[in-house]
């Protein structure tokens, strides 16, 4: 890797270690202190390596010189250090002299309990996403703006806000208590599931910045798998459900950003390995009584895996669409459903079912009930289509609206 | 929107003991009816089914075996939906699979507290 690419790719990686261990010595409310000392540490990189060329291990040196920053400025600024080093002291022996740990172990338990801390239901869930893509992931304030579609000063109010709520409600990093882990959890699988979502479905954004929010959700899942506390089935559920989505990453769009429905899909273009490894964490997730719903959306991307209409396959998914549906309901999950009736069971009587939905201003029931039509009675289909093309947003939706359109009237 | 319990009811000493193919396919009309339900956003709670067995209390010495050993129909189990008016709700309960053995659903609208 040359210079140039380097230290955006240390910054991806070797930032949020930092901010999560400064953060544990320090306290959650002095996460802005820890951002800045981490981001001073590159600042500083890039002018030394400019000069003097790589050092031999640019992660330790990054270390060494964001040990011996936080370590000034304990010393340096003395009305911080006034109200930080008590805190430290509560929370650990560290003292100006000690070392700050940035070893692999505490490295990974703080970006663990950094996990919780960001995840705090105190915290309005569009806050955590952005928090978690900064302090957790590394991001810059401008990549988070495009994954979002919003611009940065939103974002920067949204952190900002994020921040104050650490603050105020004193969130400490550390592992919540053996009673409150599970709710805890919960709050954690929603946000990287969000965080996943966001990666895979906002189509604007760039390829290749939506493929990286998919794969840092992972990272982060995985990173909850590995801790025995928190390897629950669950967690393992959410793994698999992203493995196998991911598996489809490079099949879903063509080269020109635009979406490739799932029956057009190349499935020569299917990632196996991803797909053997939602198999493997599917497995692992079966077991314990609770059946989360990401064990079930698990369950029916497993199925998406065989690209091969079966009749097998599909009313495998349309049960699990009930089961999900009776767990939790949405709008897309009752429309999939429908779809997977029509599959598993009659397109009839998935028409009399679509038409119970009442979803009469989302463009994806009109384009379902369209698709459900086609065969059936071309003109309500065309009119069905219409009426999606009125209610769809993107243009990529409608896009793929038009597409339905021409194929039916040619 | 109000709530509305369906209470399932069939006669116990007339439920076809069918193969395991026939209870598999009577428990997807089940999910499949119920998922109906739940993909309108109307299912409040799924409910259980209930044992056949159970006691009846008919004071606080006499409890007899029951509760089917008076009215042939015993309760079979229950779930709960939502709807804005009952006529609504018998709507919903149209599509129950305990038609199929001969058994009925009684709409009761829940009163609030």
């Amino acid at each position: 890797m040359n210079e140039e690419k380097l230290i955006p790719h240390l910054f991806r990686t070797e930032y949020r270690k930092i901010v999560a261990v400064l953060c544990k010595s320090f306290g959650m409310e002095h996460i802005e202190t820890a951002e800045d000392i981490a981001s001073d540490t590159f600042l500083q990189a890039a002018e030394t390596w400019g000069i003097k060329g790589l050092p031999e291990n640019p992660a330790a040196w990054l270390y060494t010189v964001a040990k011996n920053k936080a370590k000034n400025h304990l010393k340096r600024d003395k009305i911080l250090s006034k109200k930080i080093i008590p805190q430290i002291k509560y929370y650990s022996t560290l003292t100006e002299e000690a070392e700050i740990d940035l070893s692999e172990a505490n490295i990974r338990d703080s970006q663990l309990q950094m996990m919780f801390a960001v995840c705090h239901p105190a915290i309005a869930a569009e806050a955590q996403i952005a928090l978690a893509l900064r302090v957790l992931c590394g991001f810059g304030i401008d990549e988070i703006a495009s994954a979002f579609l919003t611009n940065k000063e939103t974002i920067n109010k949204r952190l900002f806000r994020a921040k104050e709520k650490l603050r105020s409600e004193n969130i400490a990093v550390e592992m919540p208590s053996a009673m409150e882990i599970s709710d805890r959890l919960d709050m954690v699988l929603r946000t990287l599931y969000l965080l996943y979502n966001e990666g895979y479905y906002t189509s604007q954004s760039e390829k290749v910045l939506r493929k990286e929010l998919c794969y840092e959700a992972m990272r982060l899942t995985f990173l909850l798998t590995e801790n025995e506390q928190t390897n629950l089935p669950q967690v393992n559920a959410l793994f698999a459900l992203m493995s196998f989505h991911a598996s489809r990453f490079d099949a879903r769009t063509d080269e020109n950003g635009n979406l490739i429905l799932y029956d057009e899909q190349d499935e020569t273009l299917w990632d196996k390995s991803l797909i053997q490894q939602g198999e493997y964490f599917l497995q692992q997730s079966s077991q314990g009584s609770r059946l989360s719903k990401y064990h079930l959306e698990a369950g029916i991307a497993y199925w998406h895996t065989r690209k091969e209409d079966t009749k097998e396959k599909w009313e495998n998914i349309l049960q699990l669409y009930n089961q999900l549906l009776m767990l939790e309901y949405s709008p897309v999950i009752a429309l999939n459903r429908t779809y997977a009736l029509s599959k598993a069971n009659s397109i009839d009587e998935a028409i009399t079912e679509a038409e119970k939905l009442q979803l009469t201003e989302s463009h994806l029931y009109h384009t379902l009930l369209g698709e459900l039509y086609k065969d059936k009675d071309v003109h309500k289909a065309l009119s069905h289509f219409s009426s999606a093309l009125k209610l769809a947003k993107t243009q990529e939706d409608k896009k793929l609206i038009q597409q339905k359109t021409q194929r039916l009237i040619c | 929107m109000k709530e509305f319990l369906f209470l399932y009811r069939r006669d116990v000493n007339n439920i076809p003991k069918g193969s395991p193919e026939e209870m598999q396919k009577e428990t997807k009309r089940w999910m499949d009816w119920m998922g109906g339900i739940a993909a309108q956003n109307k299912l409040v709670d799924r409910g259980n089914r209930l044992e056949h067995a159970g006691k009846v209390l008919k004071s606080i010495s006499l409890i007899t075996d029951g509760p089917y050993t008076e009215t042939k129909e015993s309760v079979g189990g229950y779930s709960i939906v939502k709807a804005d008016t009952i006529e609504e709700a018998c709507e919903m309960a149209k599509g129950c699979p305990v038609f199929s053995i001969g058994g009925t659903v009684e709409v009761r609208e829940i009163s609030g507290m």
